[in-house]
């Protein structure tokens, strides 16, 4: 069952051409960080295109329909479109703090996936702190929103950034405290540990831990969106009453740069759901372990479309009520209710 | 293990590598034609009126200091729930406690109004 891992033998290849020590780590750690990246570019351009069709359809338009059958390669053409904006840089901005942001962003979304195991053995590398690894690198999207917000030196702007670090933290918690129900039965934090306490047979996966894992799953989705700024839960870029939100005064490809953050983000926030409780890469039958990691990973992402263009968005004292006073004790007396089952055994390991 | 940290460090800075060598690629191609009315702050249209760094709601910062507690809090129950298998009684006793503990804190700030977004 167990695979060699993509980067043992990648540092193979490469080690018999002579290198060896740090060298031989950093050209092979370079190597992948640039596949993965390709690998989200190509992702996002489908998401936004598969989000901006299942939006039509749902609204009984078509979508895009000019470029190519369907419109599909319509995004890669709006990324061109963007590459040749021009940069409108804000007078007043405050140059360092306008300028990182967006780079933040991107890497924030982007460093998170060395531990996403996109199938048996294809995972960068196996920290062992893996699932809080995900929570503390996804959560450097607040400081750049915060810094997009603050180094615009525009007032709509400065309100979305302050909005979004305020959600993103409230929702934190009950996205930690859903994740410890999972860590408490896998008894590691690492992925690919997580991932394989959920083998065998489908019952074992960690949503059908029955009765905390069902609750576990939704409160972390619920939380998921939030983090991710998505509809209900975008008050950062609530188009109607800030515009834009942060990216108000961006343009060009440091817009860009945020569009594809948020589609990344969108696609963590998707697999970390599937790793931690619809059982990661494992499936039945002879299919590819990475075809079923994409395949669970694309209806979650499908169920958050969905969710998206179904709900209306959530005023900003509801969304934060609901975080503390509805979500918060949920989650923690789901910890204690699933420690308690986990101590006396009241589960099934088939 | 302690290579494999060094994972994060390569994928920080391929990061920024690539997100920099596009803005590149883009500031060769791109017009630039600026001007003090393009440069001027967004505010749908109207003259811009004064600056943007006000202070501002200290509803934010109460829930940041919320925030920090249950965030420290996880901190303690990460350990406990990956050791969870070999602690046994005593350790499900204790943390259900220290649950309780907090829950009677963030009762506190409910009753407070500090959970309240005026």
């Amino acid at each position: 069952m167990i695979a060699i891992g993509i980067t043992v033998a990648l540092t193979e290849l490469l080690g018999s051409f002579g290198l060896s020590g740090g060298l031989l780590s950093v050209i092979t750690y370079t190597i992948l960080a640039a596949g993965t990246f390709g690998l989200l570019s190509v992702l996002a351009l489908f998401l936004v295109w598969w989000e901006r069709k299942v939006a039509g359809h749902m609204q009984q338009r078509f979508g895009p329909m000019r470029n190519g059958w369907h419109g599909w390669y319509q995004t890669l053409m709006d990324g061109l479109k963007l590459l040749q904006k021009e940069d409108i840089l804000v007078a007043t901005r405050d140059k360092v703090v306008f300028f990182w942001a967006p780079v933040m962003c991107c890497i924030a979304a982007f460093a998170a996936y060395i531990v996403i195991p996109f199938g048996d053995g294809l995972i960068v590398a196996d920290l062992n702190i893996g699932v809080l690894y995900i929570m503390a690198i996804t959560t450097f999207t607040v400081i750049a929103l915060l810094m997009a917000g603050w180094g615009s030196n525009n007032k709509y702007a400065l309100l979305g950034g302050m909005r979004s670090a305020a959600q993103v933290v409230s929702y934190e918690v009950p996205m930690v405290a859903s994740i410890l129900v999972v860590v408490l039965y896998a008894g590691s934090l690492s992925t690919v540990d997580i991932v394989n306490s959920q083998s065998g047979n489908f019952l074992n996966w960690n949503i059908f831990r029955l009765p905390f894992g069902p609750i576990a799953f939704i409160t972390f989705l619920i939380a998921a969106v939030a983090e991710a700024n998505r509809t209900p839960f975008d008050l950062a870029e609530a188009e109607q009453e800030l515009v834009a939100g942060f990216n108000i005064e961006y343009s060009g490809m440091k817009f860009a740069m945020f569009f594809l953050a948020e589609f990344i983000n969108l696609f963590t926030v998707s697999a970390i759901t599937v790793i931690l409780f619809l059982g990661g890469w494992h499936g039945f039958a002879f299919i590819p372990t990475f075809v079923w990691f994409f395949m669970k990973t694309f209806a979650i992402v499908f169920l958050l479309i969905m969710v998206r263009w179904t709900y209306p968005r959530m005023r900003v004292d509801q969304l934060m009520e609901f975080a503390w006073k509805v979500l918060v004790p949920i989650t923690f007396l789901n910890i204690i209710v699933a420690a308690i089952f986990k101590h006396f055994g009241w589960y099934w390991e088939l | 293990m302690v290579a494999e940290y060094l994972s994060v460090l390569v994928f920080i800075f391929v990061g920024i590598g690539i997100v920099l060598f596009t803005f590149f690629l883009s500031k060769l191609i791109r017009p630039h034609n600026p001007y003090p009315k393009k440069n001027a702050n967004y505010e749908c249209a109207e003259e811009p009126i004064g600056d943007s760094w006000f202070r501002f709601n200290n509803r934010f910062y109460i829930f940041a200091l919320i925030f920090v507690i249950f965030d420290v809090e996880a901190v303690f129950l990460f350990p406990w729930a990956v050791a969870f298998g070999e602690l046994g009684l005593y350790a499900l006793i204790e943390m259900i406690i220290f649950i309780l503990i907090l829950f009677f804190g963030l009762f506190y700030a409910w009753r407070k109004g500090a959970l309240k977004w005026v």
